[in-house]
């Protein structure tokens, strides 16, 4: 009886993570807010407060937002076989779907009228990067942070300019913010 | 040997990529395009219009197209395995740092100052996808990129037109020339 209510659990925990993975465009947050709903406002498996916490634990970590919260929801739901069968959930849509299209435009790249429509594409798809980077600058630059902004010009001046691996500026970022932390800290303790 | 590069380029990707789905965009495009050539200039940005359209993480999208291309469904396994194990290792981490300590504030800090780099580098990305667009094809800018650039990016920011819909009428305009010009 106890194992037959834990195999409908984890099932019903993988129905809904692929579900929810299939049919949402847009990006982590949007698949955050609809796990919200699922599993908080309708099945109760999670306080309000978790799911929060969980959220923004995804967003701190690197990786995927959508896959990273599977794993912390599956996690405290249903321990590992939960993380599994979430994570499996989670990725299964996008793996099939993509893995069926890359045959498709193997097979049609070559296609006139495939490649006139992807060749106009190309423009729209560099204005919807464009315009992302533009929002989340934009933002950056009315935090106010002097330091936040120079490093926003900094890692694109080095990256329109030289040839140097992305890695190397993510981590002389990453360093910025060690050191900037470690100030405040001792700043603090001063006072 | 190949699965193996696959593996280690993925996981580099899902590693570096903090902040959500665009922060891989230049991440992918180091691994995929400059580093490895498995993919042209052209293929990649196909790949992001089509991982723009489709649903789920954009890393996860690319780590299969780019898979499958490589080294089959094989390929396509191995690589998505390598984009979510640095997210299996470290959110179980870090979400035992969090229940212990119930505070992520020095990771935030550092996170303060990576995300407007994430920014730059996205910018980065977009623009050396726009500059392919438009001087891709050969030695003469190709001006129906240009206008279609130039309008998209307007519906974008004034109109917040949907991505997708931006991308199909871009598409959609790049057959109607194909059909008047009969290129």
């Amino acid at each position: 009886m106890e194992r037959q209510s834990r195999g409908r659990l984890l099932w019903s925990l993988f129905a809904q993570m692929l579900l929810i993975s299939a049919f949402t465009f847009g990006g982590g947050f949007v698949i955050v807010s609809l796990m919200k709903k699922r599993f908080v406002d309708e099945r109760h498996w999670l306080d309000e407060q978790e799911m929060l916490d969980m959220t923004a634990l995804a967003q701190s970590c690197p990786g995927a937002i959508a896959v990273n919260a599977a794993i912390l929801v599956g996690w405290r739901v249903a321990g590992l076989a939960g993380m599994a069968v979430c994570v499996v959930g989670a990725i299964l849509p996008p793996l099939v779907l993509l893995c069926a299209l890359s045959v498709v435009y193997a097979a049609f790249r070559a296609n006139r009228w495939v490649a006139l429509f992807l060749r106009g594409t190309q423009a729209g798809v560099a204005a919807v990067i464009l315009d992302v980077a533009l929002s989340l600058g934009s933002r950056v630059v009315r935090e106010r942070e002097p330091l936040r902004i120079i490093i926003m010009a900094a890692a694109f001046a080095v990256a329109i300019l030289t040839e140097v691996n992305v890695v190397f500026i993510l981590l002389g970022a990453a360093l910025a913010g060690v050191l900037s932390v470690i100030r405040r800290r001792g700043r603090e303790r001063g006072t | 040997m190949r699965l193996l590069e696959l593996f280690l380029a993925f996981a580099q990707i899902g590693l570096f990529s903090v902040g959500g789905g665009y922060a891989a965009i230049p991440l992918i495009q180091e691994q995929v395009v400059a580093h490895h050539a498995w993919l042209t200039m052209s293929e990649f940005t196909d790949l992001v219009t089509i991982a723009e359209m489709t649903p789920g993480p954009i890393a996860v999208n690319a780590a299969t197209f780019v898979g499958v291309n490589v080294a089959g469904i094989p390929g396509a396994l191995v690589a998505t395995l390598g984009c979510i194990t640095p997210s299996l290792i470290l959110v179980s981490l870090l979400s035992w740092v969090y229940r212990r300590y119930r505070t992520l504030d020095a990771l935030q800090g550092m996170l303060g100052c990576l995300r407007p780099a994430v920014v730059a580098l996205i910018a980065a990305a977009g623009l050396s996808m726009l500059r392919h667009a438009l001087l891709g094809s050969g030695a003469e800018p190709d001006v129906l990129a240009g206008f279609l650039f130039a309008g998209a990016l307007l519906l974008l920011r004034l109109r917040h037109a949907s991505p997708i819909l931006v991308m199909l009428c871009c598409g959609a305009a790049g057959v109607l020339a194909g059909l008047v010009t009969g290129a």
